[in-house]
């Protein structure tokens, strides 16, 4: 009996347009169109989505939890890049 | 060198981080370094979490052709639905730690994988219907809602999306069991006997007693479980006695009380004996769900066999035609 376990697809949602694309889970299908369908069938029963991704698992390309210090490093050490860095006359609205 | 004396190694290192992890409050992720045990009791968890879901489609699978009328249909199609779909978040969650969704579901079928036990109880009645939104998928919300804090992210996500849609599965049973409540004396007769025979069953789906519950410690430690099984389970009595009450039913245990110091009602001893025989599969109906889980993974035999064909056609037609 062939029981085959079907490629495994990363699902993303986006729940209203203009709102970012989220990763709700994932799903396994044989191809890209059942991936959609089922995807849709898991993760938006309840209009939870306007739009879904799937994207074959593995494609996803992620960074190594052991290297994340050294890795993010660059911008841990920039406070310039952030607004409370700079100093305004009191009383003054800058934005 | 003995066991005993040993000096610390560089895994004592990576666990003594890992556990400094978890005790400032950080989630733990997939590829996240984590203590083989850790990864053990989480499989071993959400593996039964997720068969309880999909075998807790039979018992209410099972009325929805002799729902009384087309909006109680409607409603337990989409509830059973959702089962499945709480089955495939959580098998997807474990799967982050490494197994494979057709092994685990290998195990339910074979047999050798545990499940809730309140699954093996039968449904008598349509009153079982509400009773079973209203007491197990009660249960399971108070169960779920500590579990969306759990310690392992993948778990946490698919709780917070399981007990969002857990709250209709409950009002929609309490909706039942109060329409039959108010309805003729045949009607409240009937609920009241589904009430009977869940009550004792449900308390028992938060597991053993504290003091006899085995692996507690560890997931505690871990923070994969944030209350014990007792904890829970008198949450769960506390909120439901004045549901209870508000539709004049009773609770089958002579020994309830209300406890002004504590805050709690007091229940009876619960009949550790019965739970055990059902975990091991002697319940009334382990045989038949198994069963039936199986018809329906053979039946379905062949849709899959289609899905697989109609994307082989298509992939060697985008092929020839490039």
């Amino acid at each position: 009996m062939t029981d085959s376990q079907w490629p495994l697809w990363e699902v993303f949602t986006q729940g209203a347009t203009g709102e970012p694309f989220e990763h709700a889970g994932s799903v396994h299908a044989a191809d890209a169109e059942q991936a959609l369908q089922n995807a849709r069938d898991v993760y938006a029963r309840r209009g939870e989505a306007v739009n879904l991704w799937v994207v074959p698992s593995t494609a996803i390309v992620a960074s190594a939890p052991s290297d994340a210090g050294p890795f993010f490093e660059p911008g841990n050490d920039k406070a310039y890049r952030h607004p409370q860095f700079y100093k305004v006359p009191k009383g003054v609205k800058v934005f | 060198m003995t066991p005993t004396s040993a000096a610390p190694t560089a895994e004592d290192a990576r666990v003594a981080a890992f556990e400094a992890r978890i005790a400032a409050g950080e989630s733990i992720e997939p590829k996240d370094w984590m203590p083989e045990r850790y990864r053990k009791q989480l499989i071993r968890m959400m593996s039964q979490h997720a068969h309880s879901e999909v075998v807790g489609m039979l018992p209410e699978g099972n009325w929805i052709t002799r729902a009384p009328s087309l909006r109680r249909k409607m409603s337990l199609i989409a509830k059973v639905q959702d089962e499945g779909g709480h089955g495939l978040y959580i098998y997807c969650g474990a799967e982050t730690l490494g197994v494979d969704r057709h092994d685990l579901v290998e195990q339910l079928l074979n047999g050798t994988a545990k499940y809730s036990s309140i699954f093996n109880y039968p449904t008598l009645s349509w009153a079982d219907m509400g009773v079973i939104g209203w007491l197990v998928d009660g249960a399971a919300i108070v169960n779920q809602t500590i579990l969306a804090k759990t310690s392992y992210g993948p778990y946490a996500r698919a709780m917070i999306r399981i007990c969002k849609e857990e709250n209709f599965h409950k009002r929609q049973g309490y909706e039942i069991v109060t329409t039959l409540a108010r309805g003729t004396p045949a009607q409240r007769a009937m609920v009241q006997d589904a009430v009977n025979r869940f009550w004792w069953p449900s308390l028992m789906m938060f597991g053993p007693s504290d003091t006899d519950s085995p692996n507690s410690g560890e997931l505690l430690r871990w923070k994969v479980k944030r209350k014990t099984n007792d904890e829970l389970r008198q949450r769960f009595v506390n909120l439901t006695i004045p549901q209870v009450q508000a539709v004049e039913l009773t609770v089958p245990d002579p020994d309830l009380h209300y406890d002004a110091t504590s805050g709690n009602w007091e229940f009876g001893a619960i009949d550790w004996t019965e739970f055990n025989q059902v975990i091991r599969g002697n319940g009334p109906c382990n045989k038949e769900r198994l069963d039936a889980r199986r018809a329906a993974h053979e039946d379905g035999q062949w849709v899959r066999e289609a899905a697989t064909a109609y994307a082989e056609k298509h992939a060697s037609r985008a092929t020839e035609a490039a």
